[in-house]
């Protein structure tokens, strides 16, 4: 019984992180439209996008490879379940053993590592552009987001993420400046992760500013929308991990009690809201920034992540 | 079972006598490299049953050959059973591999009589109990090795290499020569048993520690005695080329642990710290060598400069623990560091076999000059990319495990108290993070480069797939990289006598849990289970294809990709380089270049345009300087060419003067020693 209901509340973690991530992404364009004195797209615009492009016929470049219509999946399934060890409503699930925040992030790397194989594998310039590009910025938000990982493992004595909601929620912590400089390292890596400004902008096609956008450029149809589903189950990943870490309040601490769940969901809907609305606020206020310009903008977020980390070696209540 | 591993160095040298008598005959490959496979295999399952099963163990065997009063001691323990299974797995996948590859050798007698010898001689390091059969044996590998890199020795940089290699390979024995007449004492205890037991005090042993780290760095290609390594290993051919990067680079790994781990007692605080700080440096300067570089061995071989400054770095951190008597986190860190050489010789032997098999279907080690490999040998392809996966250190496969564990010893890390340690190990940790990231750019870049796309050259566009016995010997190492990777705890299990010989503690085992999850600790700090990872990523995966399939169009139209206007090579194909606007590896790692390369290497980039209306070609120049070579051994080249000149004058002396220097030399000499008369 006890397996079947956490096999159960695993499942529907899953189920809804699927289904809420493209409501989030469609909830940060109409509140940015909104901010911009435009109408904007309807809240559902995402998921007609997603099946419109499901019922498409596919184009696939002559030269590619079968890498290229196997890594939309891996993509998707890689990112999707990264997304789901994330606490979200309830913090200890069945699989929340399964990996700690090093491997939630290092998933995020091997999507991501097959995204930019697939840019390379058409040969054509704008695959290339988009995963050099890419490249280099993740060679500096790894290491970024890993020490942001030392530092939040540090305070709570774990690395598991179940493990890090709780003691946060526990209150014990209290203010800390190394907790506070991860959080900004930690947003500012979200930044760059999921492709928001300044450092890439998700409604331009121009090639000279192109990241993310270039590397899809030849996906079609449902290969397409596999890649755009990761991609906001990416951002709906950032914001559960910053709610989870950071801002724990409301999250049930274990899956036997309808009503502490159900104030979980509904707490996880306001965090959500919450952020989409920051991230509005702050992409409407914001420039993009040079390519080059970025490197100093994620060495900044490591740098910050490297200093919260040392704070914490030199001592355990800074 | 140290008779057992003695018999298979004895059938190697006899299969390296067969080559050396009849390796004109054409069936003598694969006389040679089948019977060292089968060798091999026999020697890893030996291997294997010690370690894992406690056959026979601990048996000695001396043979009465060598010094007079001490013969040839012989023993398998815990350690070096680790350090077989690593060996001989390599050895097995790389012969086996070399029944096809070798016909591709020009002159194979040059390669048969020392290969099967180079495999004994490992063999017999790793067994020797006494200094004196470790140095012979020692010196036997570097110069069976020697042989084979100069194998193809019509090559100048074959020969320039074999030079390098010669020079830093003596070097490196010198210094452990030394660290064993230290370890001997004055009574000159050469066997192990006695060096064991016999701890020194702390000012030798900081000296046989600083000597032992050069001896096994200047072979495992510690920076900055690395600079032989990416010379030599890619001149050898590519089955050896594995051997040394996959293999010899860990037999030395095993003499560091061997002499500083097991010989020389409690360590000082500051040990840990300078191996940390050089594995540090090592793993990040390894892999921005390699994303620098576009030739594909070459490249490889930078990656094993990086991957030895990873493995330095759980040394380190094990040293460290055990300084401060932590044992438990020195056993992680420990096991961290041997389970990584472990995965080490199984991708990196995988990746330079695929490079040998891209090597011998298309003429061409430079990337540049290849492209679209995997539509043309998907076998290869595929194996390629599993061993770029694990190295990149990627979840589920075994790169990742090895190095999710020494995060975790670096988390375990502020229980230790010295202050620069402290300061010290969350920079090496960023270190770490920055050479994992910066590892799996560059395979994006090798992988992208050689096997995605398109052709950049006829050769690559006319490859075909490899052999059966070359695709046999990587299969088995790509399905040994999923299974180690899938269920890590197996591997580390096994090896958990290493670290209770050595600390006398070791990794918590499993805690009820079953073998497939990964507990350092303990289950409420952290825990990693690859397995239910990759059953929910392939039933991810699986739920989207059938939801695709049911409900959406699964119809594939091909269409030409849209080339900026430019023609497709197919459009001009008798044009090579074909005047397209496909990525070019260095290209590709320009960015990097930029970042990181202008504060490392102070690369230039020069770029020259033609005027505008002019229809020559722009060129682009860009400039790398090696500061190791610079900082280093350019300095080191000046000075010995100055001594050189002063020495030269000695020649040119009168008979009178050079009977002064004898007769001054001669009373320098008995001032000497008066004082012990």
């Amino acid at each position: 019984m006890g397996l079947i209901l956490l096999l159960g509340l695993q499942f529907l973690q899953m189920l809804l992180v699927l289904a809420a991530a493209p409501l989030l992404t469609g909830f940060v364009r109409l509140a940015k439209a909104r901010l911009q004195r435009r109408a904007g797209p309807p809240l559902l615009q995402v998921y007609r996008d997603l099946a419109k492009l499901i019922a498409k016929d596919a184009v696939v470049a002559e030269e590619a490879s079968w890498l290229f219509r196997v890594a939309p999946y891996l993509i998707f399934a890689i990112t999707w379940i990264a997304a789901s060890l994330v606490p979200t409503f309830e913090t200890h699930l069945l699989f929340s053993r399964s990996g700690d925040l090093i491997v939630i992030a290092a998933l995020l790397g091997s999507a991501r590592f097959f995204q930019m194989l697939a840019a390379l594998d058409v040969g054509t310039s704008f695959g290339g552009l988009g995963a050099s590009r890419e490249a280099m910025f993740a060679s500096l938000a790894e290491p970024a987001m890993l020490m942001i990982v030392f530092a939040v493992a540090l305070v709570a004595g774990s690395s598991q993420l179940s493990v890090i909601s709780t003691f946060m929620h526990s209150g014990l912590t209290g203010l800390r400046l190394s907790m506070g400089l991860a959080l900004v390292a930690l947003v500012m890596v979200a930044i760059v992760e999921t492709g928001r400004l300044p450092v890439d902008n998700p409604a331009t096609h121009l090639e000279l500013t192109m990241v993310h956008e270039a590397m899809v450029l030849e996906y079609s149809a449902r290969y397409l929308a596999l890649i755009d589903l990761a991609h906001t189950l990416k951002l709906l990943l950032y914001v559960s991990l910053i709610a989870c870490i950071f801002v724990p309040f409301g999250i049930a601490p274990s899956g036997d009690r309808l009503g502490p769940l159900l104030f979980g969901v509904a707490a996880y809907f306001a965090k959500l809201a919450l952020a989409a609305v920051l991230l509005a606020v702050f992409e409407t206020t914001i420039a993009k920034m040079r390519v080059f310009r970025v490197p100093n903008f994620i060495g900044a977020a490591l740098m910050l992540g490297l200093l919260g980390t040392l704070l914490l070696f030199l001592s355990a209540t800074l | 079972m140290t008779s057992t591993i003695l018999f298979c160095a004895l059938a190697w040298i006899l299969l390296g006598g067969f080559g050396a008598l009849r390796g004109r005959t054409p069936e003598a490959g694969a006389v040679v490299y089948g019977g060292s496979f089968i060798v091999a295999v026999i020697a890893s399952g030996a291997a294997i049953l010690q370690l894992g099963f406690g056959v026979a163990p601990g048996v000695a065997v001396v043979l009465p050959l060598g010094l007079p009063h001490l013969g040839m001691n012989f023993q398998i323990t815990a350690l070096s059973a680790a350090f077989l299974i690593i060996t001989d797995v390599g050895a097995a996948a790389a012969s086996l591999y070399a029944v096809g590859h070798g016909r591709n050798e020009r002159e194979p007698w040059r390669v048969l009589p020392f290969f099967p010898v180079f495999i004994a001689a490992m063999n017999m390091v790793l067994i020797a109990a006494d200094a004196y059969d470790f140095l012979i044996f020692w010196e036997l590998m570097s110069l069976s090795s020697w042989a084979l890199v100069v194998a193809h020795h019509e090559d100048e940089e074959a020969r320039t290499s074999g030079v390098v290699y010669l020079l830093m390979a003596s070097s490196g024995t010198l210094a452990l020569l030394l660290a064993f007449g230290l370890l001997a004492g004055v009574h000159g205890q050469y066997d192990f048993a006695s060096i064991r037991a016999d701890h020194p005090g702390s000012w030798i042993g900081a000296v046989v520690m600083l000597l032992a780290l050069f001896g096994a760095g200047s072979k495992a290609g510690l920076v900055p005695l690395h600079i032989w390594l990416p010379r030599a290993h890619p001149a050898a051919p590519s089955h050896v080329s594995a051997l040394m990067s996959g293999v010899m680079t860990k037999v030395a790994v095993y003499a560091f642990v061997l002499i500083v781990f097991d010989f020389l007692g409690k360590p000082a605080w500051w040990w840990g710290l300078i191996v940390l700080i050089m594995g540090g440096i090592t793993a990040v300067l390894g892999v921005l060598y390699a994303l620098m570089e576009h030739d594909l061995k070459r490249l490889l071989a930078y990656h094993t400069v990086e991957n030895i400054g990873i493995i330095f770095i759980g040394l380190g951190l094990a040293l460290a623990f055990r300084a401060e008597r932590l044992d438990v986190c020195a056993a992680l860190a420990l096991a961290a560091a041997v389970f990584h050489a472990f995965n080490h010789s199984l991708f990196k032997n995988l990746l330079f076999l695929g490079s040998g098999a891209v090597l011998a279907r298309t003429g061409e080690r430079d990337m540049e000059r290849l492209g679209g490999l995997l539509r043309r040998m998907p076998q290869t392809g595929l194996l390629f990319l599993i061993g770029s996966v694990a190295i990149s250190g990627l979840p589920p496969l075994n790169g990742f495990a090895s190095e999710w564990m020494l995060f975790q010893a670096i988390l375990l890390s502020p229980r230790l108290s010295a202050w620069s340690l402290k300061l010290a190990v969350p920079s090496v940790g960023a270190m770490l993070a920055l050479a994992a990231a910066l590892s799996a750019a560059c395979f994006i870049k090798v992988f992208g480069i050689t096997f995605l796309g398109r052709p950049r050259s006829p050769a690559a566009s006319a490859a075909t797939e490899t052999d059966v016995f070359c695709r046999a010997g990587m299969i088995g190492l790509a399905a040994l990289c999923i299974v180690v990777g899938l269920a890590p705890g197996m591997v580390i299990d096994l090896f958990a006598p290493v670290t209770r010989s050595l600390l006398g503690a070791r990794l918590p085992a499993g805690h009820g849990m079953s073998w497939l999850t990964v507990v350092p600790i303990s289950l409420s700090r952290s825990s990693y289970n690859p397995l239910s990872i990759f059953a929910l990523i392939a039933a991810g995966g699986g739920f989207a294809a059938v939801i695709l399939h049911r409900y959406g169009s699964r119809i594939i139209c091909r269409a030409p990709p849209w080339g900026c206007g430019y023609a497709s090579p197919e459009d001009a194909s008798d044009a090579f380089p074909p005047v397209g606007t496909q990525y070019s590896a260095s290209g590709f790692a320009q960015p990097i270049r930029r970042v990181f390369g202008s504060f490392v290497f102070n690369a230039r980039d020069e770029v020259t345009m033609p005027p505008p209306g002019d229809v020559a070609p722009a060129h682009l120049v860009s400039a790398l300087i090696d500061p190791v070579w610079q900082g280093c051994y350019a300095p080191l080249l000046v000075l010995v060419g100055w001594a050189a000149d002063r020495a030269n004058r000695l020649q040119f002396l009168t008979i009178r003067r050079y009977l002064t220097i004898v007769f001054i030399t001669l009373v320098g000499l008995l001032v000497w020693i008066a004082p012990w008369g």
